[in-house]
Order: structure tokens, then C-alpha cells, then sequence
């Protein structure tokens, strides 16, 4: 790479950066108002209309209903056998897995609110649930929904307290069932016996301060106390946080070295506070997000600027992601495509850039898979690694080829493409690389069937990267 | 204060192994044997902490039964699900029979509170621990298995270190090449005119992840389908679902003679918070799977478990005392299984710390006393003839010889 990026390069790296890949429209856009002006319509999403998607997601049955209407409606194999709906495959609790996946995929391909989706998705991914694992499957449409998405770009510690307050969540890492041991002792907590430690330690480990954030054990188990009694109303059904005095535990709590005083939920709240304000938790985040938008490995430059942004914006996400894209390092050469695509990433780019017609098939959904990211059902709370290394194994490069190989030849069910939008590759190359695909990839190009043309470039490692 | 029930294989009476380097002529002898008849290790990630006190039962130490009082295993005895009697002193899960008649043949060895040494509870830093073969040291840039391939020169093959999984694991990960595929049908190009082209295209490549990545997927899949119709179907019945997959495929290519020295792959879903069950239940349901699938891969290989030797691990082990959701949270030492013709099997080793309140580990968990490291070493010395452990675990010197291989 030459010492900086030529504009043609800048407007293609921004766009790979905010958005699920650069398309002809939205280049376009960004040469007509400018880079600074279209980054401020995607950071105030709710401005923008969205109705050609949103009507397509609509169309889809789960999407909208709340936790009792899908329980009602896809109720699990036991019920269902008792009313005789056994075997009907679409009344089975995966058909809703299956929406939110379809809902996902449609709109990283065709949202106009690109940055958006992508913070959704990110958070999705950071706040992670497994949408399989029991009653989840009937919570993971109104986690989606009402927790990750009216946050996704507001106040960090407000996304915090929602996540923490979610059906998912409580059920996800056990905290509705973690009580106070003297609770534990009433006949009518047979199922709670005492404090279940799993969200307190992910709250701080993955959530908030990360790993090497500062706390020890004994802090694990003050906010386990902490959030005794935090739980949840009819997990299969109609879902409800509630915050349960009975089950909490009224003793003496110390979180890295504080005495929560305030008592009942607000010790809960209280935790929430002042894990949202820690200083490791402005680091861990500003990391994550410039390891999303810059590099694996972010500079620290950014990385403290950001973090600084976030301590003083009280977490404001719209303006940390400003930092972070505003830096001056952000257009530095050395990131240029630095970013391995992950599989919905790669998926989506590919769709977009082929101006693919998209109704969302299984066929569709098990590639995902195959490359690694089957949507929502990460198990760990970890969710999926943002690291390129973890996802081009030769399976998952395999399965990637032939992705492309398969939507360029209008094999794949569930995308159609004009050949119209296939046959001028020069254009293809200038959304994916300007003036900068490297010899082996412009040899092959060359060596292959013209038509074959826009799969070996989808396929090519250039289009693995953004 | 001695709660040890069983003496440990002192290093006293074996001297020549007190680093776990057996002396060089023995090397020698057992590597130009080992290479000629192929060998392979084949390594069982059970991630999510497998809670080993569940599954290889004390039933004799009292604390135990007190310590969970609604998931315990019963004791064997006659009647419906109890454990099924190991040595006296421990027993077996009920949902893993299937592994009896393997440990009966002593082809089935079992060490009790082992795993890795490290104390951090974290499912992501333990696993990566685990994997890199650095307790404690998250810098490590590859993980042991890959090292193990990038200090053995042996033939090219990309099928030296193969992970049955979609994701490469960390473990295989590293300067070496590595494989990882979901299935030996599927692992081909679907488009075959775009194959020579693209080949071309990734080796040349100048983006060094790319060039490496793609050149052991185009040579692995040339050598699978010149080898593909030569590699006989399996006879045995594996458990449903991924990991059963798994294994079938690890036998395939054994069977195959393609190279393979190292394979892995994993089994989910151990992280049983609450509701863990005892004889039945959440963990049994795992253990059910777990069991059928290497009782599988052992009737499948057949005289070939001569030349592997397959161990399983967990991140963690769990906390000693149940939890208030009839669960268990993150703990510490766990339980290891090594199965191979070739294992001194038929035994529980380890000395066992007991689980009285004033010996647990932080006051909560089974203490550890054989390193992961020590087990896994062993094997790499005596079934794969690596003697240089110290180089595929940096900074780690077992403490002496456990005897888990003859």
C-alpha cells in the first residue's frame, strides 16, 4: 500500500467499516453528501425510513409477537404432542429460532440503517444468549427486539440494565433462579437452594470489565448477592422481570471495595452503576469497538481516545463510535481491509454487492453455519471471536467459496441475482478493492471464464477482508 | 494430614522418568517403530467444565454425599441407576457403561483430579489455557498440538493435525498446517471450474493468512479424493449428533492411513448450573452421548487402537458443594479419560486430595494434583515418541512418570 488511501479507497473502507459492504447506491450517496454528513444520518437511525425491509421482516409470523404468543403458538414437544400437533415441523419452537435468523440476515443485507444493524448485531454478540437453551427459545425474539435494539446505539450502562433486567438473560446465565440462602430454607423455593454465581461472573468478565478488569472471586459472589432476587415471572410464557424481596439477600455486600448501601433492587441497580462507570469497563468496551471497526489489534491511540470519549460522554455509544471512526488513524493504510469479514459479514457483503433479490431460505441459514456463525446460537456467553484467525479454517474458507460460486451461478435458494448486475467485473472490483487487488487475484480474474468472472472475485481473498 | 487412599506411582522406582524423559535409547527404539505403524492421539475437548465429581463417583468418601445432597450418584449396589463400581473406592457414572467393558480390558485408564492448574474460573481463559498448553499465559501464539507438528519432522501430509469441527480450535492453531473440516463428503469445491484457478490464486497469494489457509485446503482435499473410495465404511453404531460425526470421521481417516498424528474435536453443553440431575438428568444426557461415542470409535478402529491413544479434558472441573439451583458453578480439578490399546487402563490414578472442607481447593473445589500436562506429556513421550515435552509445554516439568502408557 501506497503511504495513504486514494478517495476512491477511503470511500470503500468507510463503507466497509459501517455498513454490511459497499453497494453502488450507497457509494453514490456517500460521494453526493460526503462521508462526514452520511456517518451523522447512520448514527440517528430512527430519521431513516426503513419500510422496503421492515415490510419484508414483518412478513414474517414471530417477529412482532411476545413471549406467551409464541409459546402459545410453538409451543414445545410435550405440549404439542397433547394437542396433537406433533410433527407439524411449523409449529415447532425452531421455526421461531429460524425467523429471528431469516429477520437477521434480511436486514444486514437490505436495512438502510446499516450502522445500525451492525451495533444490534455487535451487542447481540456481546451481551450474547444461546436462543436453544430452554425457555430461551420463546425469549430470544423479545431480546432482539426490545432489549438490544432501542439501546444499540444509546447509553451503554441503560443497554446494561436492560440486558441484566431481560427474560434472556436472567434465564441465559440462571440469575432468576440465584436466591439468598436464608430464602432458600422456605418450602416454596424447592428449585432455588442459593446463589448461582453464573451472571455475576460473566457481568463483570465479558460484559463490563473484562477478564483482567480487577475483580477476584470474592467480587463473583457480592454480585451474585447483589442480584438475588432478580427474577423472572413464567419463563415459559408470558415472560416478566421481577424483582422478588423475599429472595434477596439483605447482608452486607462489598463490590471491589464499595458497600452497596442502597438495598432490595436498587443493590442490583447500584452494581449496574458502578461496574457502567468503572474505568476498566470504558477500556474493555472502547477495545471491543475498535477491534470491531479498526483492527484486531487496535492502536492504543484509539483505543484510549475512545475509552476517554466514553468516560466522558457517561457511555454514550453514538459518540464513541465517532471517536473512534473520526480518528485519524482510522484511514491509516495499514487497516485497510486489516478486518477479516466474519460469516454474516461475508454473506451480507456478497448479497449486497450482487444486488441479490433475498428471501431468506435454510439453505441460506446453514451456510452460515457452515462458516462458523450459525445467527443466535452461539452457546458460550462469549458469543462468536471478532478475530480474523478464527474464522478461515480451510472448512470455513471452503464453505466460503463456495458461497460464492453457488449465488454468482444462481444456485442458492433463496437469492437470486440479475445477471445484469453480474457482468461488469471492473465495477465489482471498484466496490471491493479500487486500484488495489493484488497480482495473484487479477491472474486468476484473467485466466477465468468471463462469467465465472464475479464468483472468483467474491471467493478471492480480497473479499474476505473489509 | 494424609487423605491419599492410594499410593502414587512413586518416581523414586523410575528413576530414568523423573522429568518424563525416558532415556534416549528407548526414543530411538520406540520411534522408528511408532513411525513406521503410524500413530495418532486423538484429543476429547469437553467444554463448558465437566463436572468430574459426577461422573467418576468417590463414593467412599463420605464428604461427598454431604456436599450434594440431591445430584449425588448413589453408590453401586444392585437396583436401578447407581454407579457402577470401578475399584472399590470410585465408581462410574451409570450413563457411561459403555466405558466399563473398555476399562475391564484395561484399555481404559482414569485420572481423578487432574486438569489444569490455573485457578481462573473463566470458561474462555481456561479453555485457552488448556489449549495453548500455557496455564496462565494467554501470549503463547500457537496451541500445543500445532507445536507438537512443528517439532516433529515428518512427512508432509496435511492430514498431520486434523480438528473435526467447522472452527479451527485453538489448540491446532499455529504456524504448522492444519486441517479442520465438518465432513469428509462435503469437503470439496462445488464449482470444479473454478477449482485450478483458485488454487492458484490462494497459494500466490501475498496475504499470508489467506495463501496459508487455502494451500492446506486445496492439498487436503486432493489427497481426500485420491484416497476417498479406499477408505472402508464403518461398522460401528455412534451416538447421534456432532461429536458421534466427529469421531466417525477421526476413524475414517485413521483408517485411511492419510498421516493423521493429531486430531481433535469437542463436545458441548457440560456447563450444568442448574438442574444438573444425577443418575439422570442434564449431565447424563451429556455423559450418554459422550460414552456411546468413544465406545463407538473404539469397536470401530478395532486392532487399530494399537496405534491411538485418545484423551479427553475439560476447562475446569466444578464446585464441590451444589449449588442453590442443584447445579454446580465453576471449579477446579476434574476427571481425564486416556483409551488405547496400548494405556495401562483399568485404573483409577491420581491420589485423590478427598473433599473435607479444610482440603478444597479455595475452600469450594476438588484440589488438583495431576497437571493436564503431566497426563498429555506422558502420552506424547511414550505413544508418540516426543521427548522434548518441555518444548510443547514450555515451562512445565512433570513430576515424575504417572505409568499411563506401557
Amino acid at each position: 500500500m501506497s503511504s495513504s488511501l486514494t478517495a476512491e479507497q477511503k470511500t470503500i473502507h468507510f463503507l466497509d467499516r459501517t455498513s454490511f459492504g459497499a453497494t453502488p447506491d450507497t457509494v453514490q450517496r456517500v460521494n453526493r453528501v460526503g462521508m462526514s454528513a452520511y456517518l451523522d444520518e447512520q448514527l440517528e437511525p430512527e430519521k431513516i425510513s426503513d419500510n422496503w425491509v421492515e415490510e419484508k421482516v414483518s412478513a414474517l409470523k414471530t417477529i412482532r409477537l411476545n413471549s406467551g404468543e409464541l409459546f402459545e403458538l410453538y409451543p414445545p414437544p410435550k405440549v404439542a404432542k397433547e394437542r396433537g400437533l406433533a410433527g407439524d415441523m411449523m409449529r415447532a419452537p425452531r421455526m421461531i429460532i429460524y425467523e429471528l435468523q431469516q429477520a437477521r440476515l434480511l436486514r444486514a443485507v437490505q436495512s438502510q440503517r446499516q450502522l445500525n444493524e451492525l451495533m444490534v448485531d455487535f451487542w447481540n454478540n456481546h451481551f450474547n444468549i444461546f436462543a436453544a437453551k430452554g425457555a430461551d427459545r420463546w425469549l430470544a425474539t423479545s431480546y432482539d427486539r426490545d432489549t438490544i435494539r432501542p439501546h444499540a446505539l444509546g447509553k451503554f450502562r441503560d443497554l446494561l440494565l436492560a440486558t441484566a433486567k431481560s427474560p434472556a438473560m436472567l434465564f441465559y446465565l440462571d440469575n432468576w433462579l440465584s436466591v439468598s440462602p436464608t430464602a432458600a430454607r422456605m418450602p416454596a423455593n424447592a428449585r432455588r437452594r442459593g446463589l448461582n454465581e453464573n451472571y455475576g461472573r460473566e457481568l463483570m468478565e465479558l460484559h463490563t470489565l473484562g477478564v483482567d478488569g480487577g475483580y477476584t472471586q470474592q467480587d463473583v459472589r457480592e454480585v451474585a448477592r447483589c442480584f438475588t432476587g432478580w427474577t423472572l415471572l413464567r419463563p415459559r410464557g408470558d415472560a416478566e422481570f421481577r424483582f422478588e424481596p423475599r429472595l434477596h439477600d439483605p447482608g452486607e455486600k462489598i463490590v471491589l471495595g464499595r458497600r452497596m448501601t442502597l438495598g432490595g433492587m436498587d443493590d442490583g441497580v447500584q452494581v449496574i452503576d458502578l461496574l457502567a462507570r468503572h474505568p476498566s469497563t470504558a477500556k474493555f468496551i472502547a477495545t471491543k469497538l475498535a477491534r470491531r471497526f479498526v483492527a484486531d489489534d487496535p492502536p492504543a491511540s484509539i483505543v484510549n481516545r475512545a475509552a476517554d470519549t466514553f468516560r466522558r460522554s457517561d457511555g454514550d455509544i453514538r459518540t464513541v463510535l465517532r471517536t473512534i471512526i473520526d480518528s485519524p488513524e482510522f484511514f491509516s493504510p495499514e487497516f485497510y481491509r486489516a478486518k477479516v469479514k466474519k460469516p454474516l459479514e461475508f454473506a451480507a457483503s456478497a448479497l449486497r454487492i450482487t444486488g441479490a433479490d433475498v428471501r431468506v431460505t435454510p439453505q441460506l441459514i446453514r451456510y452460515l453455519g457452515r462458516m462458523g456463525e450459525p445467527l443466535f446460537l452461539a452457546q458460550p456467553p462469549t458469543g462468536y471471536p471478532d478475530l480474523g484467525s478464527s474464522w478461515i479454517s480451510p472448512d470455513m474458507l471452503l464453505t466460503r467459496m463456495n458461497f460464492a460460486a453457488d449465488l454468482v451461478g444462481n444456485r442458492l435458494d433463496g437469492a437470486r441475482v440479475e445477471p445484469a448486475a453480474l457482468r461488469d467485473t471492473q465495477g465489482l472490483i471498484r466496490l471491493v478493492a479500487p486500484d488495489s487487488l493484488s497480482p495473484a487475484t487479477r491472474r486468476a480474474l484473467a485466466e477465468t471464464d468471463e462469467k465465472e468472472g464475479p464468483a472468483m472475485l467474491l471467493a478471492a481473498p480480497e473479499f474476505q477482508r473489509r | 494430614m494424609n487423605l491419599s487412599r492410594r499410593s502414587f506411582l512413586k518416581s523414586t522406582g523410575l528413576g530414568f522418568l523423573a522429568f518424563g524423559l525416558p532415556p534416549s535409547f528407548l526414543v530411538r527404539a520406540a520411534g522408528a517403530e511408532q513411525n513406521a505403524r503410524g500413530k495418532s492421539l486423538v484429543v476429547v475437548f469437553q467444554r463448558g467444565g465437566m463436572d468430574g465429581l459426577n461422573v467418576v463417583v468417590p463414593f467412599k468418601d463420605q464428604a461427598y454425599y454431604t456436599l450434594r445432597p440431591t445430584i449425588a450418584v448413589k453408590e453401586p449396589a444392585s437396583g436401578e441407576e447407581r454407579g457402577i463400581d470401578l475399584d472399590g473406592y470410585f465408581a462410574l457414572h451409570p450413563a457411561l457403561a459403555p466405558l466399563k467393558a473398555i476399562y475391564d480390558k484395561r484399555q481404559l485408564a482414569i485420572i481423578h483430579a487432574a486438569g489444569s492448574p490455573d485457578n481462573s474460573r473463566s470458561h474462555f481463559d481456561s479453555q485457552d489455557y488448556m489449549e495453548l498448553g500455557t496455564p496462565g499465559t494467554k501470549s503463547t501464539p500457537e496451541g500445543w498440538l500445532n507445536r507438537y507438528l512443528s517439532e516433529k519432522r515428518a512427512p508432509e501430509s496435511p492430514f498431520r493435525g486434523v480438528a473435526v469441527s467447522p472452527q479451527m480450535p485453538r489448540t491446532l492453531a499455529g504456524a504448522a498446517p492444519a486441517l479442520s473440516m465438518s465432513s469428509i463428503e462435503e469437503f470439496r469445491l462445488r464449482n470444479l471450474a473454478m477449482a485450478g484457478p483458485l488454487e492458484k490464486l490462494y497459494t500466490n497469494s501475498a496475504d499470508p493468512l489467506f495463501r496459508q489457509g487455502g494451500k492446506t485446503l486445496f492439498e487436503a482435499m486432493a489427497r481426500l479424493r485420491a484416497i476417498e473410495s479406499k477408505i472402508p465404511p464403518s461398522t460401528a453404531t455412534y451416538s447421534a449428533g456432532r461429536f458421534g460425526t466427529g469421531l466417525k470421521q477421526i476413524a475414517r481417516l485413521i483408517k485411511a492411513d492419510v498421516g493423521l498424528e493429531v486430531a481433535f474435536t469437542e463436545i458441548e453443553g457440560w456447563d450444568t448450573h442448574v438442574a444438573e440431575g444425577g443418575a439422570s438428568g442434564q449431565l447424563a444426557n451429556r455423559l450418554k452421548e459422550l460414552g456411546e461415542g468413544l465406545a463407538a470409535f473404539y469397536q470401530d478402529l478395532g486392532d487399530r487402537m494399537n496405534d491411538v491413544v485418545l484423551v479427553t479434558m475439560s476447562e475446569f472441573g466444578r464446585t464441590a458443594r451444589e449449588n442453590g439451583n442443584r447445579g454446580t458453578d465453576h471449579g477446579h480439578a476434574n476427571v481425564m479419560f486416556v483409551l488405547g490399546a496400548g494405556v495401562r487402563g483399568g485404573k483409577v490414578y491420581g491420589r485423590w486430595p478427598g473433599l473435607a472442607p479444610e482440603v478444597l481447593y479455595e475452600g469450594r473445589d476438588l484440589d488438583l494434583t495431576t497437571d493436564y500436562r503431566a497426563v498429555c506429556g506422558e502420552v506424547l513421550t511414550r505413544h508418540l515418541a516426543q521427548r522434548d515435552v518441555h518444548k510443547i509445554f514450555p515451562g512445565f516439568r512433570a513430576p515424575g512418570s504417572i505409568g499411563l502408557i506401557a
